[in-house]
């Protein structure tokens, strides 16, 4: 089959691999119909994740046909058409049970190197994202192997096209994670999302349907911002304004109730911090940029939440500790339980109450996408998401 | 916790009886390893002074002199960094634990059945079980098989279970495991001590780490291992799975 391929930093290929086999009774195989680039792929192709094997096949957001199953899997049959959570689950141990998929204790084969970098036990694995998080091959491919196929995978029985389900698999359950974590006050509380990529698109629109009374989106990408606009938020391109001084206006001084921080360890940014952050990312002191983290905590009223879907890595420094103690904040943050928010959030799309293909600007094949992965990196030619046909 | 020291006492029953607490103040050497020790650290630094590029003087040098002062000082610095933890008698201490979502005597009865110890524990080669009390214990090391016998010195069904080597094995050995509920439903937490005097002394568990032997991380794996049989009933894996690597062995 056809596979996206890691080959080194900056390298991604098209490569023709084996097709993928059972390897456990618990497994499925599927034929992928659509499979996405995410932002967090582009941690990958900068190599900034560590543990990427060359010749690992990448892609974590996908959805397709059963064209196989173990003789263990029950709740799935051949011919059913599915969305693939990005994280891989056992379904029973205690942090399944208690709903924190992300947090599965069993289902990462590699736990020593996780272990090894966060203490503890480690988190569940991923889809197409490094050994650390179990090196399972990923879905930008024309197949995929998913194990615990009874747990992951959630059957789609409308017809709602491949565009508007897709996304259920990362980054509209992650943007909706970010905002719920807010626990936001209908009618009352403002919420402000540093990066209006689609994590930030998905959190704005989520924070909206989970009653905000207002929603500002910050972002320095006119397309990204516009796109934020169209769905009634208000917009600050930080290149252009202050920040701080923007967010105040916009909240009669108080600040945003909550911030999203839908950038993570990649931000961009200004000022001394800034540049000490990219110095030491290149000198591999640091995985972090943390730039929209220091205005997120900087910027939050008092008593709010700072809700993190971005990414973080490693270790962080001078992060303003003292304005979140002062402010009395509260940080919510981690990898997003998907498997508990897919059927709500499908009801939401069946409901008409959000057709989540707005985020897409570019569709293409496989063979485009090592050329994709680049032009997303740069965000040029208004690239804010990409979808890919495996059989294009 | 080797025989010598402290006999065990199988009629004590005490609950979650642990093993001494490891030494706070580094990991000590017994005489005779300063000895050696200091041979060794002399040599070299004797070694270093004579000839050599500049950089292997260095480092023979400051290897040299820093096996001396370990020598000197009886510490072992180099296993406190390793976090080699040790008792006050001087044996190596493995500890770790794991929190399984099964009942403490599903668990305690399949550690009872030594003989199935292997499935879990992989660098046992095999139990085998001689009467109710003792087994003969067989791994594979770098020079071959080495076995040895042990006896179980307390037996708590649903507990506690602790074993130790009989005198005359190639390493005193001993071991505990503790069953104990978990709070909430979480099942039961399992704590297991192992306990070994490695063939010479710290300096020998220092050298078996640095060779990629590392007890710690074997007891955690094999922890990890034991949650997922009986969790799951098997491994996750992805042995076998497709790849850019397997397609370019496939053209070659
Ligand atoms: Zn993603
Ligand atoms: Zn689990």
């Amino acid at each position: 089959m056809k596979a996206i391929v890691w080959q080194g930093t900056n390298h991604v290929g098209v490569e023709t691999v084996p097709d993928p086999t059972l390897l456990l009774p618990t497994d499925a195989i599927v034929k992928i119909t659509s499979t996405a680039i995410c932002g967090s792929d582009l941690h990958l192709l900068d190599g900034v994740i560590p543990s990427m094997e060359k010749g690992d096949i990448l892609g974590h957001e996908f959805m397709g046909e059963v064209v196989e199953i173990g003789r263990d899997v029950k709740r799935l049959q051949v011919g059913d058409r599915v969305v693939v959570p990005f994280n891989i689950a056992c379904g029973v141990c205690d942090p399944c049970r208690r709903g924190l998929f992300s947090a599965c204790d069993n289902s990462n084969p590699n736990h020593r190197m996780a272990e090894a970098l966060y203490g503890a036990v480690s988190g569940g694995g991923l889809f197409g994202y490094s050994h650390m998080y179990g090196g399972y091959a990923g879905g930008q491919a024309q197949y995929v192997r998913v194990p615990f196929a009874d747990i992951g995978p959630h059957k789609i029985e409308s017809d709602l096209r491949d565009e508007q389900v897709l996304f259920l698999t990362d980054i509209f359950p992650t943007g909706y994670q970010a905002a719920e974590n807010c626990a936001i006050v209908p009618g009352r509380d403002v919420v402000a999302v540093f990066g209006a990529g689609p994590v930030g698109q998905f959190a704005a629109r989520s924070a909206q349907m989970l009653g905000a009374a207002h929603v500002i989106v910050i972002d320095r990408v006119p397309e990204r911002l516009s796109m934020a606009e169209a769905a009634g938020c208000q917009t600050i391109n930080y290149e252009q304004d202050d920040v701080m001084v923007a967010l105040r206006e916009a909240t009669g001084g108080r600040g945003p109730d909550h911030v999203i921080d839908a950038v993570g360890m990649e931000a961009h940014g200004h000022g001394p911090g800034a540049i000490v952050d990219t110095a030491k990312q290149r000198l591999k002191l640091s995985f972090d940029r943390i730039t929209a983290l220091r205005w997120a905590i900087m910027s939050c009223a008092k008593g709010g939440t700072v809700s993190m879907p971005g990414v973080y890595g490693g270790l962080i420094d001078k992060l303003p500790m003292g304005a979140a103690f002062a402010k009395g904040l509260t940080f919510k943050m981690g990898q997003t339980h998907t498997q508990r928010h897919i059927a709500p959030l499908l009801g939401r799309i069946e409901a008409g109450e959000i057709d989540p293909s707005f985020v897409i600007t570019h569709r293409a094949t496989l063979d485009d996408a090592p050329e994709l992965y680049k032009t997303f990196r740069d965000k040029h030619d208004g690239c804010i998401k990409v979808v890919l046909d495996p059989w294009g | 916790m080797t025989p010598a020291d402290s006999p065990p006492d199988p009629s004590s029953g005490q609950p979650s009886s642990a093993p001494p607490p490891p030494s706070s103040t580094g990991a000590h050497m017994a005489p005779a390893e300063r000895s050696v020790v200091g041979t060794l650290g002399v040599a070299l630094m004797g070694a270093g002074l004579r000839g050599g590029t500049p950089l292997q003087k260095l480092v023979l040098g400051s290897v040299g002199a820093g096996l001396a002062a370990m020598a000197a000082t009886g510490r072992n610095p180099l296993a406190t960094a390793l976090k080699i933890r040790q008792t006050q008698s001087g044996d190596v201490l493995v500890s770790d634990a794991v929190t399984i979502g099964r009942p403490a005597d599903d668990l305690y009865a399949h550690w009872r059945d030594l003989a199935s110890l292997p499935r879990v524990m992989t660098h046992l080669q095999r139990v085998d079980v001689l009467d109710e009390t003792r087994s003969r214990w067989t791994v594979t090391a770098p020079t071959g098989e080495v076995s040895w016998e042990a006896e179980i010195t307390a037996d708590e069904p649903g507990r506690r279970l602790a074993w130790q080597s009989l005198p005359g094995a190639a390493i005193d050995n001993a071991g505990e495991v503790l069953f104990r509920p978990a709070p909430g439903d979480r099942g039961t937490e399992v704590i297991v001590r192992l306990t070994y005097r490695p063939p010479g002394g710290t300096a020998g568990a220092v050298l078996a780490r640095v060779a990629g032997e590392e007890p710690a991380q074997q007891l955690r794996d094999d922890l990890m291992r034991f949650k997922r049989e009986q969790e799951l009933g098997f491994a996750p894996t992805t042995e076998g799975q497709s790849s850019g690597r397997a397609a370019a062995g496939r053209i070659a």
